[in-house]
């Protein structure tokens, strides 16, 4: 690679370096296993500056491969989280600080992102439309129900009751965080959309020197 | 008196003379005499109604001779007739032959003078010839029949109608009328009073009663009963079931009866009727009136009543008998415990599953549980909403379960009502399963490698739904809370869940640890839950978490926060595992005890309660008490003895308690300042465990004479003999324990008695409690030692009652009465005359030479050594065949009771022919052995024996031969 390209390259770590909890090497393993991934999908292309950019499938492959996750929608929906600027392409800034959060988060950085998530419309509440979408493949199908969606919306309504602290029938970003600060196990309320344990400590042990222990003294450090 | 002669007097069967005649019972005696008592009186205090002549005369054959009537009698043909007259010019008396007719209770009463000592005899004829006499008196209206009688009502308006002279008649018909009715009442309650002290049950009615009562039950609401069963199966011959040494006290038998509108109690039948046994837990106060009688109990002599009187005689039976078995009588509590095949009484104290365990009682007690919620139709809506909560655990993939996880703590799940429903709808299998999630993620994961996104069907997606931690942490989050309750904990068990548990505190997840920790410690409040928690590698796990960073900074960094609550979570857990001996050991081997030992120093009370909680139970065994002393606890525990909180203090008192049975602990506590704060909590004298704990240490401490010169200048023997009153016998036994242990002072001794420490020492005697027997009669024995004093324990008829604890069935209670009879006898003025005055005394301690126990062995020698210090008494244990026995003895090793014996022996020498029988009863020869022995006391006592034998010529012989003069040589050279 040519100087000139590691210039932009390291203003960015730096910048990077600031702006997430990962440490300097930590960003730089990060760049090249991004660059990795885009070799890997495009063997014959050469990589260009303004090519660095991660598309859909490739990033969903990633979340089902290594963190496990399974719902197609929500898979989506953290694309989209990931994809600041809207442009359906991650690129390696977003790449970086998405990680951060997704990876090393604190638990405020978590709900905003988990509640950009579950916000399917992006309009800064979660209705009961977007509940139920989001709900719907929550239960096994019983034969016996006459409404199938039955279920599922006693199930909304449950978790607004438990959730919906102004009573205006949606989840604001403050209901959400509140509920969150109540009872930490609802921050994944309608799907998984972090990674569990295991596949974040197989994963950060793949670009952390000295494995999950180094990330958490950075994480500390951090605080 | 109509009523009471219908129902209470016995008549003869009608058949057997066509006149029924009234038998020669006690009852009817009274009833009679009572009458004449009547009637005698009725002239004097009713002049007017005397006189009134009745609607028709009494008439009967009398065994009066005409000429004993006289002044007042004219004589007639065959007979006579008395001179005043009714108004119709009729004679008020007439006796013609035999047959006397009598129309006033003034003629009557004059007939009962003149009948004199005949009186009861003639009453007995006037009233059989005339079994209704009321109708006699005041006419046919006046009969005595069954249910309402308006007859005086009736006169009553008549009065009221008419004018003058019929008027006043009928005024004194009514007086009589009432007179007589008032004294029917007081006849019929006298004679059910007379019944009731007959009334005796005997074993085959009961039999019989219970066979129709067991007619009558059924699980059909319909039924009198669900179910009556006896205790035991075992019939003695003489029909009865209880065990023979309650059959004395008149009891028959004991009954488990199951009502439908209530929980199940006990019965005892005995003699005297039906008793409740009153249980600790649930007092049924129903009125504990004087039992309900039968007085209709002698049926036997209506042999002629048609069938459908029997049958309601028969129900009105099984109905009283069942408001019998209502009724409550206060039954001490020791009966029921020498009821043989009751349950065993548990003390207060001891927490509700403790050591026994009591599988069938909580099984039965879950039966009618269940019962409940099946019949229980209007279910709370709690029950419902949990319900559908539960279908989404069991039906939704992770995200449906957390959200129904989440709000299904929003229900106030301390509740029973919503342990239990959650229990009911199938909630625990689905909670326990989502704790097991540890495989079946691997297994996912593989299979999610394999297969492409897209081609899951939603079905296939569910399946290979990650499950984390969550689940495991919203799921024991509940089952923490749920686990408060019993049925619930043993359900937890039963299901497999406190394997998964364990495991998961192999988890790296300090929360999660946590919840699984404090989950365990809820659950493992059961015998059989500590020992899978053991079996299962739980102690060793849960002694790992009590690892953590130093206590001593504070704890400012989150992480060590979270390290400690760990740490406090795994105390908690291993102090209810602790409550096992097995499991103490584990803990120990786990190397438990150098980590409290670290964790005590801590300085929150959350974390040193069960840290103190567990050492304290953990110091029953003697390596714990040795490690709590080397590895400097005791320091700690003195130093949390000064804290704030109630229950540190009782715990670290109890530890005391258990370690200061050694002598060094004993000091360490000395040294350390713990006497101060221990006396300091006597004054607690509200919080009952705190106290308990308190005494129990100063008990223990006060072995040590040091300590006891603390307590002196604490002022603590006042405190503890004010304490003597008004305790629970858990403090008593301890109180009592610390004034024994006190009185070995002498100083002490008489501090006792300045306080008024013994009367209630002596009236604690009475008692029942073994322990605080053993106990009492040890401190009433070591005050005994001061002459003063026993003329205080003298007045108080002590000794007698130190005597009659040598009939008590525990060895421990026999050994330590005997031990306090010796310093009695030693200072009561007269000895020998008290010790006669006890009827069968002599022969009673005397019998128990046959004890197996040692120490009863050993104490009853020093008594009977006592004993035959006075020479009548020496000859009356004599005649009660004392030689033989004690020579029996003499090949027993232990030195404590050859000591004794070789006193006993002495003694015995002085009376009769005494030394010769030892010496024909073999004794010398091994007496010539105890100069062996190591002990000087033995030697001192055994050389006296020998001395007092050696004073027959054949026992110098035998003791030549068993070599006395070498063994002899070797002790005093």
């Amino acid at each position: 690679m040519s100087g000139l390209k590691k210039k932009p390259e390291k203003q960015l770590t730096d910048l990077l370096c600031k702006e997430t909890h990962f440490r300097r090497e930590e960003i730089e393993k990060l760049i090249q296993i991004f660059k990795k991934l885009l070799i890997d999908t495009n063997k014959n292309d050469t990589l260009k500056q303004e090519s660095l950019k991660l598309d859909r499938t490739i990033f969903r492959d990633i979340l089902h491969n290594t963190f496990h996750m399974t719902d197609d929608m929500l898979m989506d929906r953290v694309f989209r989280a990931f994809d600041k600027d809207s442009d359906s392409y991650i690129c390696l800034q977003e790449w970086v600080k998405g990680l951060s959060v997704f990876l090393q988060g604190t638990v405020d950085e978590k709900t905003q992102y988990c509640f950009d998530v579950y916000d399917l419309n992006s309009d800064g509440y979660i209705s009961r439309e977007e509940m139920f979408h989001m709900l719907k493949n929550s239960m096994v199908k019983q034969p016996t129900e006459e409404d199938p969606d039955e279920g599922i919306k006693d199930l909304v309504e449950l978790t607004l009751k438990k959730m919906d602290h102004d009573h205006d029938g949606r989840l604001s970003y403050k209901d959400f965080k509140s509920s969150v600060v109540i009872e930490p196990l609802l921050l994944e309320a309608f799907g998984q959309c972090l990674p569990d344990n295991k596949s974040k400590d197989a994963f950060v042990k793949t670009f952390s020197d000295c494995d999950g222990q180094q990330a958490d003294t950075s994480k500390k450090g951090k605080k | 008196m109509g009523q009471t002669l219908a129902r209470a007097a016995q008549w003869t069967s009608a058949s057997d003379g066509g006149e029924g005649k009234l038998e020669f019972t006690p009852i009817n005696e009274s009833i009679l005499n009572s009458i004449i008592k009547f009637v005698e009186a009725f002239p004097g205090k009713h002049p007017q109604e005397a006189q009134m002549p009745f609607k028709k005369p009494l008439q009967w054959k009398t065994s009066l001779e005409a000429s004993s009537f006289s002044g007042g009698y004219e004589q007639t043909d065959d007979g006579i007739k008395s001179s005043t007259t009714d108004k119709e010019d009729n004679p008020l008396l007439v006796l013609e032959g035999e047959i006397l007719k009598v129309s006033s209770l003034d003629q009557v009463n004059a007939v009962l003078k003149i009948a004199a000592d005949k009186k009861m005899h003639e009453a007995r004829c006037v009233l059989e010839a005339n079994r209704d006499p009321l109708v006699n008196i005041l006419g046919d209206s006046f009969a005595s029949v069954e249910g309402e009688d308006s007859a005086t009502v009736r006169l009553l308006e008549q009065i009221q109608k008419e004018e003058g002279d019929a008027k006043e008649e009928k005024e004194v018909k009514l007086k009589v009328a009432l007179i007589v009715q008032q004294f029917d009442t007081q006849l019929m309650s006298q004679s059910i009073k007379e019944i009731a002290k007959e009334v005796r049950l005997r074993p085959e009615q009961v039999e019989r009663e219970v066979t129709l009562l067991k007619s009558f039950s059924g699980e059909d609401e319909n039924c009198v009963l669900e179910s009556i069963k006896y205790t035991s199966d075992y019939v003695f011959a003489n029909g009865c079931r209880a065990p023979p040494w309650r059959q004395v006290h008149g009891e028959i038998c004991y009954l488990r009866v199951q009502p439908h509108d209530g929980d199940s109690f006990y019965v005892t039948t005995a003699t005297a009727g039906a008793f409740i046994i009153k249980t600790t837990k649930k007092s049924k106060k129903k009125n504990t009136g004087q039992q309900k009688l039968e007085p209709s109990l002698k049926w036997k002599n209506l042999g002629m009543a048609n069938m459908e009187e029997e049958e309601k005689q028969q129900k009105e039976k099984k109905d009283k008998e069942k408001e019998k078995k209502k009724k409550v009588v206060k039954e001490k509590r020791y009966s029921r415990k020498s009821g043989h095949g009751d349950r065993k009484p548990k003390t207060p104290a001891q927490e509700e599953e403790d050591f026994s365990e009591s599988s069938s009682e909580s099984e039965e007690e879950e039966e009618t549980l269940d019962r409940r919620q099946e019949s229980n139709a209007d279910l709370p809506s709690e029950y419902w909403q949990i319900q559908k909560l539960v279908k989404y655990l069991k039906g939704g993939n992770q995200t449906a379960t957390i959200i129904a996880l989440c709000s299904m703590r929003d229900f106030n799940l301390t509740q029973e009502t919503c342990q239990l429903a959650i229990r009911d709808v199938g909630g625990l299998e689905v909670l326990i399963n989502l704790l097991e999630t540890e495989d079946i993620k691997c297994k996912k994961t593989r299979i999610s490698d394999k297969i492409p996104v897209t081609d899951l069907t939603p079905d296939e997606e569910y399946l290979v739904d990650p499950q984390t931690e969550r689940l495991q942490i919203g799921s024991l989050k509940i089952l923490r809370e749920i686990s408060q309750n019993f049925h619930i904990r043993r359900a937890i068990a039963d299901l497999g869940g406190l394997q998964t548990m364990v495991e998961i505190l192999k988890s790296p997840n300090k929360e999660l640890k946590c919840l699984a920790a404090e989950t365990i410690a809820n659950v493992a409040r059961f015998r059989r839950a500590r020992r899978t928690v053991r079996q299962h590698g739980g102690i060793k796990k849960l002694v790992g978490l009590l690892d953590c960073a130093p206590l001593d900074s504070d704890p400012v960094n989150p992480e060590v926060e979270k390290d400690i609550e760990v740490a406090r979570s795994g105390a908690l857990a291993l102090w209810s595992c602790s409550k096992m001996t097995k499991n103490k050991h584990a803990i120990r081997k786990a190397g438990g005890i150098p980590l409290l030992a670290q964790l005590l120093k801590s300085p929150h009370e959350n974390m040193l309660i069960p840290v103190v909680g567990t050492l304290q139970e953990c110091a029953s065994e003697q390596s714990y008490r040795l490690a709590i002393r080397t590895e400097g606890m005791i320091e700690d525990l003195v130093k949390n003895l000064n804290s704030d909180n109630e229950e540190l203090q009782m715990h670290c008192a109890s530890a005391i308690f258990k370690c200061a049975e050694e002598k060094e602990t004993r000091d360490l506590v000395r040294q350390y300042g713990g006497l101060d704060p221990l006396v300091g909590l006597l004054s607690k004298s509200e919080n009952k465990e705190l106290l308990a704990a308190a005494t129990g240490a100063i008990w223990k401490c006060a072995i040590s004479p040091e300590n006891v010169q603390r307590f002196q200048e604490l002022k603590a023997i006042e405190m503890l003999v004010g304490l003597l009153n008004d305790q629970p016998e858990e403090v008593l036994v301890n109180v009592v324990g610390a004034l024994g242990e006190c009185a070995q002072e002498p100083s002490n001794r008489l501090a006792i008695r300045k306080a008024g420490g013994i009367p209630p020492l002596v009236n604690l005697l009475t008692g029942t409690n073994q322990a605080l027997l053993v106990n009492v009669t040890k401190a009433v024995g070591a005050c005994a030692t001061e002459p003063d004093n026993m003329t205080v324990i003298d007045k108080l008829d002590g000794v007698r009652l130190l005597w009659s604890l040598l009939k008590n069935q525990n060895p421990e209670v026999q050994a330590s009465a005997a031990w306090a009879i010796c310093p009695c006898i030693e200072n009561a003025k007269d000895a020998g005359e008290m010790v006669r005055s006890f009827v069968g005394g002599l022969e009673l301690i005397v019998s128990l030479l046959k004890s197996e126990h040692m120490e009863v062995l050993s104490s009853v020698c020093a008594a009977i050594a006592n004993i035959a210090k006075d020479e009548e008494n020496l000859a009356v244990i004599t005649d009660h065949g004392v030689v033989p026995m004690l020579a029996k003895l003499t090949p027993m090793t232990d030195d404590k009771l050859r000591r004794h014996l070789a006193d006993a022996i002495a003694r015995c020498c002085m009376w009769g022919n005494n030394r010769v029988s030892f010496g024909q009863h073999g004794a010398v020869a091994p007496l010539v052995k105890y100069l062996k022995s190591p002990n000087k006391d033995v030697h001192r006592a055994t050389a006296e024996a020998l001395f007092q034998l050696s004073k027959d010529p054949e026992n110098c012989i035998t003791m030549h031969e068993n070599g006395v003069v070498k063994v002899s040589y070797d002790i005093y050279s």
